[in-house]
């Protein structure tokens, strides 16, 4: 059977497990016939032109894995940010693991969706946020809305700042062949809060794993959001993760997306400014070999004035990898003296790697500053004759400049030690031994 | 130290250097001057070994080690500095870290452990004093937005730590105000001994002031058609280069 109608005809058994009265059902049952409709996206699809899910469609992942699989922490420790405290929010194939996470509700709520879809006191904030920022439209978010029953759900009131960063991790065990896992996640900062998260998929062998995420972020007034993805999956993980974002005026969120790992990852990272003097920030390494896939899609929605918007990729690729980046940015008539800028550099070191990379601007604002840029290049020959020059070995030198390349986003993560874990891993990724400590 | 025999170099179809012949003993310093174009530069990338220059004929030998085929990175480690004219921006790697890594990859190469961390803070610290250097620079990305002046010390800096046999200094005084130029003179003459070298080559004859040649050529179309001692900078200084062309 297609996944498709897998996952079609599974949704009445899914429905039976959940609640019915539930207000969410609606929009569940809305979600499925949007799916239904439209399918999963084609070549023919002008936003999946560069990104076949042909090959993912043909496998039978089980839908609803089994509960009972508990992995130690020892096991697993490494995936944690465990130099410093954290909040954590752990899935183990897509079931919550309380063994492993640690929540709070200590005058901020960090735990779990389905406690928030299905407990009274947080129906009043789920009729105002769930689904309101994720699209209607888009068949992949479709499928996720259907089935959204787990995931992280967050919410720091007016003012508040959680005590350290939360972390977000979904396992995937491999006691299923195959498995897919639709997690939903929520976050809401209100006037003036501030948080920090970081999230992970991390499959635990070479079993195929198909991970369609959708996360709604939501910041309020003054708000102020730091999210950082780590996608350094193993080579039979795909990972389609789609973001929305809501911001309010003189909010600052600021998403941070390391692709390093998995066999196809697509990132849907969406934002729309509803207010004024809003800063919105997109930066990204990728590094990928052997024959990884990454397409990168963002959308900022200018809608009111005085905004701004930075976005920044990185892509080194090697091997038989392949890259694609699409940064729209949409400026509406009201949404004077925008500032938008864009930029995706990309080196290419090996002759069967590719990238396609492509702005699209759509402008209706007569008094803005937009920017974008572009470049596919190999390492610069100055440059490395400059390092060789002073007895850095060749190999050497075009790793250190791989790595000075990639290494400047980094100036924007804001957790020291997040800084120093993916200093390592790009350092790693790019197989230099630094002659200094990170 | 470093001898020079026949040199004839071209890059893709242009030969630049037609034949040149130098030796620099240790304890020396030679001055190379001459026109735009004259192949200054060329001589320079060509003993530090730069791969887009072909060496056609003849040969540059270090302590009578023959240099063809040996890359720009055993050259440094042989004891070859070169002091770039235009020194390379490397954003994301800080002045410090790049010297760290040249050091321990230059003492892997002969066959030493590496530079315990504290020993190389104190060696840091000290050569950054000799060219006047703030603290503040060596955490900056290397010659990332640094002024012309600060590119060129840090250059010297970098051959203050390296320690080389033979450098050559590459226009090393354009770009610099006098003061720079006069910290940048002055470190180049503190490293000075017996047992090294140094071929600056330069336009003007300003520099030589400061670090005194013991002998002078001129370059001019891919030769050298003119040697003499200090003497010979400033007689060009005042009759320009023209009347040695024919």
């Amino acid at each position: 059977m297609e996944l498709k109608d897998k996952l079609v005809s599974s949704f009445m058994a899914f429905e039976n497990t959940v609640d019915l009265d539930s207000p969410i059902h609606e929009i569940r049952s809305e979600a499925i016939k949007n799916f239904e409709n439209k399918g999963f996206p084609t070549k023919k699809d002008e936003a999946w032109k560069y990104t076949s899910l042909n090959s993912l469609r043909k496998i039978d992942f089980s839908i609803f894995p089994k509960a009972d699989n508990a992995i130690e922490y020892k096991d697993v420790k490494k995936y944690f940010l465990h130099e410093i405290d954290t909040y954590k929010i752990v899935f183990i194939d897509g079931i919550y693991s309380s063994f492993l996470s640690e929540t709070t509700h200590d005058g901020v709520d960090v735990c779990l969706m389905s406690s928030a879809l299905t407990k009274p006191m947080y129906k009043q904030i789920i009729e105002l946020y769930f689904n309101k920022v994720a699209s209607k439209d888009e068949s992949l978010t479709s499928l996720n809305t259907a089935f959204s029953r787990e995931g992280a759900y967050i919410y720091i009131p007016k003012g508040k700042m959680p005590k350290k960063p939360i972390e977000i991790i979904n396992f995937a065990t491999g006691n299923e062949a195959s498995l897919m896992i639709q997690p939903r996640n929520l976050v809401i900062a209100e006037e003036n809060a501030e948080l920090q998260i970081i999230e992970r998929h991390q499959s635990l062998t070479s079993n195929a794993v198909l991970t369609n995420s959708v996360t709604e972020i939501f910041a309020a007034k003054d708000a102020i959001v730091d999210y950082y993805k780590v996608q350094n999956d193993n080579a039979n993980a795909s990972l389609i993760d789609n973001t929305y974002i809501d911001q309010k005026g003189n909010s600052a969120v600021k998403v941070h997306t390391f692709s390093f790992g998995g066999k196809l990852i697509r990132n849907n990272l969406n934002f729309f400014q509803n207010g004024e003097h809003i800063d919105s920030t997109m930066k990204g390494v990728t590094i990928l070999g052997e024959k990884q896939h990454v397409d990168h899609h963002t959308l900022v929605h200018h809608i009111e004035p005085n905004c701004e918007s930075h976005q920044d990729y990185k892509g080194i690729y090697g091997e038989k990898s392949t890259g694609v980046f699409n940064g729209k940015i949409i400026v509406e008539k009201l949404a004077q003296k925008t500032n938008a800028f864009q930029q995706n550099n990309n080196i290419l070191i090996s002759d069967k790697a590719s990238i396609n990379t492509k702005p699209q601007l759509e402008i209706f604002a007569d008094d803005v500053k937009c920017s974008h840029g572009c470049t596919i290049g190999q390492l610069d020959e100055d440059a490395l004759f400059y390092l060789q020059s002073r007895g850095i070995p060749k190999k050497e030198a075009r790793a250190l400049l791989m790595y000075a390349f990639a290494n400047n986003v980094l100036e924007s993560v804001r957790i020291p030690e997040l800084k120093t874990r993916i200093n390592k891993l790009i350092a790693k990724k790019l197989g230099v031994n630094l002659g200094f400590d990170l | 130290m470093l001898k020079i025999n026949n040199l004839h170099a071209r890059v893709e179809d242009k030969e630049i250097l037609k034949g040149i012949n130098l030796e620099v003993k240790p304890g020396e310093v030679h001055a190379i001057m001459g026109p735009n174009g004259s192949g200054k530069s060329t001589l320079a990338s060509v003993i530090a070994g730069k791969e887009n220059f072909e060496v056609t004929e003849g040969s540059v030998e270090l302590e009578g080690e023959d240099l063809e085929d040996v890359a720009p990175e055993e050259r440094a480690h042989k004891g070859v500095f070169l002091s770039f004219q235009y020194p390379v921006e490397i954003p994301g790697v800080s002045v410090t870290n790049f010297m760290k890594t040249a050091i321990n990859e230059s003492r892997k190469a002969r066959g030493l452990e590496e530079m315990p961390a504290k020993e190389m803070l104190k060696l840091i610290r000290e050569k950054s004093e000799l060219l006047e250097i703030d603290r503040k620079f060596l955490s900056r990305s290397l010659n990332e937005g640094f002024s012309g002046g600060e590119k060129k010390r840090n250059e010297i800096f970098q051959m203050a730590m390296l320690e080389p046999k033979v450098a050559i200094l590459d226009e090393t005084d354009s770009g610099l105000d006098i003061d720079a130029l006069r910290i940048v003179a002055n470190g180049v003459n503190k490293l000075k001994n017996k047992d090294n070298a140094v071929v600056v080559i330069t336009h003007y004859q300003r520099l030589l002031e400061y670090i005194v040649p013991d002998y002078v050529h001129v370059l001019h179309n891919g030769k050298i058609i003119k040697s003499g001692t200090k003497e010979l900078a400033l007689e060009l200084e005042e009759k320009g280069y023209d009347w040695l062309k024919n």
